[in-house]
């Protein structure tokens, strides 16, 4: 689960994390209102459920209220791309105003899972910023890698010294080691999977503040986070892929022409590339779970049936284990019934009682192809699409 | 032979009395050779002293292991206790653990993980279709309705992909000495690496295919293995994933840039670049063993 930039730092200060004064503004009004009472230049950023930010427009500095007000009215409710978004990007509601602070010098830290070492691992440079990510990817070296114990233990003293060669200046490394210190306490009691810190400011003071927060948390983690579960935004969430969700069924949304009924993860990449690869697109990426039931997958397919976007309909299973193939005819059954003109089926099936699934999808009155194999399947779909225009 | 297990596998299931659990250990069961398939205990906290589907229950892993002296565990537990089911199998150093559960949190991987370092035992898993010795043992939830004895090595992230691919084996004549799933999470047990080593060093197994797909370090990591030294035996690599969304990318792209970016056309150089042959498509990896 992502946290926008106001809920991560919301956590972050639960942890002693210095940060920028900031609230939460709905409207221009408020974002104002609120620069007005912290006084001086606000930084005015978009509150998105993604990076990239800064790039992208989706941050501004207002030397006066009316500024902030003007940046605020700009982006609120407008959508906003950024190289971490959909392509269609994320809609505004919210924006959040900060007090700006004046710094030359920043950091950039990090915390993830190094899955090689299957241990925690700080990643920081000496230099933080809007650009670290192109810089990055141009010069990985830029940044430096620090494992730690799998329970986010680590020897401090090594630590300083792995911040010193980094180039963290002196005057700054106690406030530095601290803030990490803070950060690995909140990445373990959290779950999270990432925790992101770019800039940390050093200021004139010898203190650090973290001008920007990133967190993702691990969605298998949050029954035991009720607390963290009510960041949360189940409003915007994608209401077609939450419905799928409770139904056992994982489901991401896009924007073709070809519905994908299929079982497993593996098999559905497949699926997708061959159909792309075929000249297709397809409407969707979809993975049946073990334990669904025909009804649940009846209304997984349902939600393809309902998408008049969705020209023919790519079923292709392999049977196993609980998910057999009959389970799946039953579902399209079910899905069917009561449909006019649903969208023409591709019926690829295989593995277990794949014979008794194909007989009762010969059996239903709507159009439905049952090809041999997963080439034919795509090529039928494919061809189905090209042929009836929409 | 197979690899990980032996074809005689003394097996007990933690986690036997769920909905799941009874299902797939029935499944098991009745695949096996003998009479219980290989399957000789069950384990779930408080059923200790009863039976279930004719095999005797022990409240804890330890006790199991002194009354049936099993060489393998299969682990179908809901998620918020398998890390601590993993570790209890591993802390009776049971020799094969399996564990089919998804949705695990991944620090409780990372303790696993650490809890593996040093000991005896080999993880197959989380969110793994499990072991299958064609004909001898089943020790998963995979389908077997095309699976046979044979020569064929497989090591692979995906349960469903696998199927398709044995079914084409199947079709052509190839069987398999074992199938392993290695599991579709980001931090597991045995990955490609340590596969390949012992399908190496199998004199039954002729040839060695890689069910990948986008993200992670496995392909990477097989990678760096093969490039080590000449393997030996034809190795063969699906990989999918190539059109997978972009847009649905999460974190930073500075982190991706340090820790390997996981596509497939990365993926698909440095494999090629060490002799294994890559296919596109589940078709194709008939014609790719050549």
């Amino acid at each position: 689960m992502y946290l926008h930039e106001a809920h991560a730092k919301d956590l972050l200060a639960r942890y002693d994390i210095p940060l920028p004064e900031g609230q939460i503004a709905r409207s221009p009004e408020e974002a104002a209102d609120y620069a007005t009472a912290l006084g001086g230049p606000v930084a005015v950023k978009a509150l998105i459920h993604a990076g990239g930010r800064g790039l992208a427009g989706g941050v501004h500095i207002a030397q006066t209220p009316r500024e902030a007000r003007d940046h605020a009215a700009a982006m609120i409710g407008t959508s906003l791309v950024t190289a971490q978004t959909r392509s269609k990007g994320e809609i505004v509601h919210e924006v959040y105003i900060e007090r700006a602070l004046d710094f030359s010098r920043s950091l950039y830290l990090s915390l993830i899972i190094d899955q090689r070492r299957a241990v925690p691992i700080l990643l920081a440079a000496a230099e933080g910023g809007t650009y670290l990510e192109e810089y990055a990817a141009a010069a990985p070296a830029m940044i430096q890698k620090y494992p730690l114990a799998a329970d986010g233990s680590h020897n401090p003293a090594a630590l300083a010294t792995f911040l010193d060669m980094l180039g963290v200046p002196e005057s700054h490394s106690e406030a530095v080691l601290t803030i990490i210190e803070s950060l690995i306490r909140a990445f373990i009691d959290s779950d999270a999977t990432l925790i992101e810190v770019n800039p940390l400011a050093l200021l004139k003071d010898g203190t650090a503040t973290a001008i920007d927060a990133k967190i993702i948390l691990d969605d298998n983690a949050l029954f035991r986070h009720p607390d963290l579960a009510a960041y949360g935004d189940t409003a915007r969430a994608d209401a077609v892929e939450t419905l799928a969700q409770q139904n056992e069924i994982n489901f991401v949304r896009m924007d073709g022409e070809i519905g994908l009924v299929v079982n497993g993860a593996g098999l559905g990449l497949a699926t997708h590339d061959m159909v792309i690869e075929a000249g297709g697109r397809p409407a969707n990426f979809m993975d049946i779970r073990t334990m669904a039931t025909a009804q649940q997958i009846a209304t997984g397919i349902g939600l393809l049936l309902d998408d008049p976007g969705v020209r023919v309909l790519l079923v292709n299973v392999h049977g196993g284990g609980m998910t057999t193939c009959d389970r799946i005819s039953d579902a399209l059954v079910l899905a069917m019934k009561g449909r006019k003109n649903p969208a023409p089926v591709i019926f690829r099936v295989a593995g277990q009682n794949a014979a008794e699934a194909r007989a009762a999808v010969e059996a239903l009155s709507a159009r439905c192809m049952i090809p041999g194999d997963m080439t034919e399947a795509v090529r039928l779909a494919v061809t189905e699409v090209a042929q009836c225009p929409s | 032979m197979p690899i990980l297990i032996a074809p005689d596998a003394r097996i007990i299931v933690q986690g036997m009395t769920g909905k799941a659990g009874t299902f797939y250990t029935r499944l098991a069961m009745e695949y096996g050779y003998g009479d219980t398939g290989g399957y000789v205990a069950g384990v779930t906290p408080d059923k200790g002293g009863s039976t279930h589907l004719g095999l005797p229950m022990f409240d804890t892993v330890r006790e199991a292991v002194a009354e049936t002296t099993p060489t393998a565990s299969i682990i179908m537990v809901p998620a918020p206790v398998a890390a601590d089911a993993m570790l209890e199998a591993i802390e009776a150093a049971i020799p094969t653990v399996v564990c089919v559960t998804e949705r695990i949190p991944v620090l409780d991987m990372v303790r696993v993980r650490d809890a593996l370092r040093g000991s005896e035992t080999a993880l197959v898993g989380p969110n793994s279709q499990g072991i299958l010795i064609p004909g001898a043992r089943k020790i998963g939830v995979m389908s077997t309705a095309d699976a046979a004895p044979g020569d064929i090595g497989i090591a692979a992230r995906s349960a469903s992909l696998t199927s398709e691919v044995v079914a084409r084996l199947g079709a052509a004549g190839l069987g398999q000495s074992t199938t392993v799933g290695i599991g579709g999470d980001p931090i597991h047990g045995i990955g490609f690496a340590q596969c390949l080593a012992l399908y190496r060093d199998d004199p039954h197994t002729s040839a060695v295919v890689l069910i990948g797909e986008l993200g992670g370090v496995e392909e990477e990591e097989a990678a760096d293995f093969l490039a080590a030294e000449p393997y030996g035996k034809p190795v063969v690599a699906l990989l999918v994933g190539r059109h997978a969304p972009e847009d649905r990318r999460m974190g930073h792209a500075g982190t991706v840039s340090v820790l390997g970016s996981g596509s497939i056309a990365q993926k698909t150089a440095l494999l090629e670049s060490t002799g294994v042959r890559i296919a596109a498509t589940p078709d194709d990896v008939v014609r790719a063993l050549g």
